[in-house]
């Protein structure tokens, strides 16, 4: 059952409604724009839920134990009842905490992925805004968040969050290039940095039974591409074993130490978030978007990037934490050559 | 390509704003604030602050960024290429070649001056 | 009063009120965050200007990269906001003048050229457009970018060596 359909006759009927009351073209084109803006809002608000009841109970299998049980059936209303408490946590701004940077920080974070969404589809056809750029703007945007972190680091006044914010911000920045760079290697393959286009690149099989998808063409660039786009992206999301800013036996919450509150769960909001963005990126440029028999395209979609907040959720709790300077010395050492070597090869094989 | 597909990026931007200020808001409703000195204290471990939080810190953070953004300005010489890679043949990878060898040059210049390598030992001035 | 004329003057307003806030404030950090304001007004203009790769290559490096570089360096400078540091200096004065004959100057210049208004339609696809151009007409100045991003990168690794010194394998943050 293809909702692509279903979602164009809703926006038809919007638009001829507004078009009926005499709005210029340019104002249906923002209402639009902000219903889907509450939609995806609410979306990431019960990604959030659930991933996070998804970590604990992954986390807790991993470590032989329940985890929530009691809350709900088999603890799936855990995240909201956490999410409750945290509404009802007094906001305490230390008094040292330059205000207004201290505010805008989590607004910041959260800002940066929720703009994001705008290109991340959710199946065939099902995208808020299809831009020639889409891979690129994805990039940009999320790059816009390491300021935030830079923000609360300053922002808070205190010792913990400024080295927190400082390993991020190095952190984040080291792992741009070889993101972007594996990225371009699909794009050398799909000729348009369009999400849209990208995945359409990838329909049909080759052999007659592998599938198209990028992680199997040009093989082994695509799936090294992939490998160093799925460790990039750990890395971008402070997610283990790269999360020494945030190490809880470290730097207490990193940049996050003075928060409390909703301004602390902005920040994880933000966080989960952006590991679901960075699922669906990987999903559209290795793993075919929405391409798969029987099943229709949104199903499918979900199914792969929830698959990869899973792997991103098993890196967590499987591997120990890298030390700083392994860190920076896996990106810039290994990484960028690997990525750039693998660039080449495959701009050799198209060639040839 | 149309540019008018890009007014969604304000409208999520202030969508964005709007939906944390209400959070915010719905917080202050929520909670109950007894105003007690200690509580507006920085967080250092339970121990009394000490010092301020402005101290000088280590040059290397800088130096990785300055490294960033000339490897960044690379990678966005690099994009237009990629795409239009498929069209154009063999001499566009031999152009890119020339272009990834000379600055590789520029990574392994740093790796080898050590500025790649997170722990150095101080300079004495 | 179209889409296009209300993005235009409101990002006029944007950039011109960050702009002027981000020299006029006290506190460096502010004026950082100022700045970034400013970067992401242009980075507007370069999309109503239908150059969208420009756009999102203006936030990737300006915001992304310099942006954090700017604050790094605020950040690593001790004693900002200290009483001793001033705003002004003594060359307030002529400075303004300077200014104000500079903005008279470009104003005149706009003022008495005719600007052709071409009919051609914008760009279909300015990414490809440009990965061609790179790759045919410009390719020599393409080359010599990589030459002097060479070049800014021997020369930010030399000045970096001189701060930090050899590496030494095992000494703590």
């Amino acid at each position: 059952m293809e909702l692509a359909p279903v979602v164009d006759l809703v926006r038809d009927a919007v638009t001829g409604f507004l078009q009926s009351l005499g709005l210029p073209a340019f104002v249906i084109d923002m209402v639009l724009a902000l219903i889907s803006a509450s939609l995806i809002a609410g979306f990431m608000a019960v990604l959030a839920l659930a991933f996070v009841w998804v970590e604990r109970k992954v986390s807790a299998h991993i470590q032989n134990r329940l985890g929530p049980m009691r809350v709900g059936w088999h603890g799936v209303l855990q995240t909201l009842a956490d999410a409750l408490k945290l509404l009802q946590k007094e906001d305490i701004r230390p008094a040292a905490a330059d205000r207004w940077i201290w505010w805008w920080a989590p607004a910041v974070s959260f800002i940066a992925v929720f703009a994001a969404f705008i290109a991340v589809p959710f199946g065939e056809g099902l995208v808020v805004r299809d831009f020639n750029i889409g891979v690129i703007y994805i990039v940009a945007i999320t790059t816009f968040g390491v300021i935030s972190m830079l923000m609360a680091g300053w922002g808070s006044n205190n010792k913990y969050s400024l080295l927190g914010g400082f390993r991020s911000a190095a952190q984040v920045v080291s792992y741009e290039v070889p993101m972007i760079l594996a990225i371009l290697s699909v794009v050398m393959v799909a000729g348009s940095l369009s999400m849209m286009s990208i995945v359409q690149a990838q329909e049909g099989t080759m052999l007659g039974f592998i599938p198209n998808w990028f992680i199997f063409r040009h093989f082994p660039f695509g799936l090294i591409a992939f490998i160093v786009f799925m460790i990039a992206g750990t890395a971008e999301t402070n997610r283990t074993p790269f999360d020494l800013p945030e190490a809880e036996s470290e730097l207490v919450a990193g940049f996050a130490t003075e928060y409390s509150g909703m301004k602390y769960a902005m920040f994880y909001l933000a966080e989960y978030s952006a590991m679901y963005v960075m699922a669906a990126m990987g999903t559209v440029l290795f793993l075919g978007g929405w391409h798969g028999p029987f099943l229709p395209s949104w199903l499918w979609f979900a199914a792969k990037t929830v698959l990869l907040v899973c792997v991103l959720i098993w890196f967590r709790w499987t591997f120990p934490r890298l030390r700083v300077d392994q860190l920076m010395e896996l990106s810039w050492k290994f990484l960028i050559p690997v990525a750039f070597i693998n660039l080449l090869a495959v701009g050799l094989w198209s060639v040839l | 390509m149309d540019i008018s597909s890009y007014s969604a990026v304000p409208i999520f931007l202030g969508f964005g704003v709007l939906f944390v200020a209400f959070n915010y808001f719905l917080n202050s409703l929520v909670t109950r604030n007894v105003a007690e000195p200690q509580k507006y204290d920085s967080y250092e471990c339970g121990e009394v602050p000490e010092g301020s939080a402005q101290i000088q810190y280590n040059v290397r953070y800088f130096i990785f960024a300055l490294i960033f953004v000339l490897f960044d300005v690379e990678v966005i010489f690099i994009i237009p290429w990629a795409v239009v890679y498929k069209d154009l043949g063999m001499f566009a990878f031999v152009e890119m070649v020339l272009f990834l060898l000379i600055l590789i040059l520029g990574l392994v210049y740093a790796w080898r001056k050590g500025v790649l390598h997170w722990f150095t030992r101080p300079v004495e001035h | 009063m179209t889409g296009e004329s209300l993005a235009f003057y409101g990002l006029a307003f944007m950039l011109v009120g960050a702009s002027i806030l981000a020299v006029s404030v006290r506190n460096v950090f502010h004026a950082a965050m100022y700045l970034i304001l400013a970067l992401f007004a242009v980075a507007g203009y370069f999309v109503l200007l239908n150059a969208e790769f420009l756009a999102a290559v203006q936030v990737l490096i300006y915001v992304g990269a310099v942006a954090v570089l700017v604050i790094f360096a605020v950040m690593l400078t001790t004693r900002l906001t200290d009483a001793r540091v001033r705003a002004h200096n003594e060359q307030v004065g002529a400075g303004l003048v300077v200014a104000v004959a500079m903005f008279l100057a470009i104003v005149m210049a706009m003022w008495s050229t005719s600007w052709p208004i071409s009919d051609a339609a914008p760009a279909v696809d300015n990414v490809r457009t440009l990965g061609r151009m790179l790759m045919t007409r410009f390719v020599l100045p393409f080359e010599i970018a990589s030459v002097l991003l060479l070049a800014a990168m021997i020369g930010a690794i030399v000045i970096a060596a001189k701060e930090t010194g050899p590496p030494q394998s095992e000494e703590s943050t």
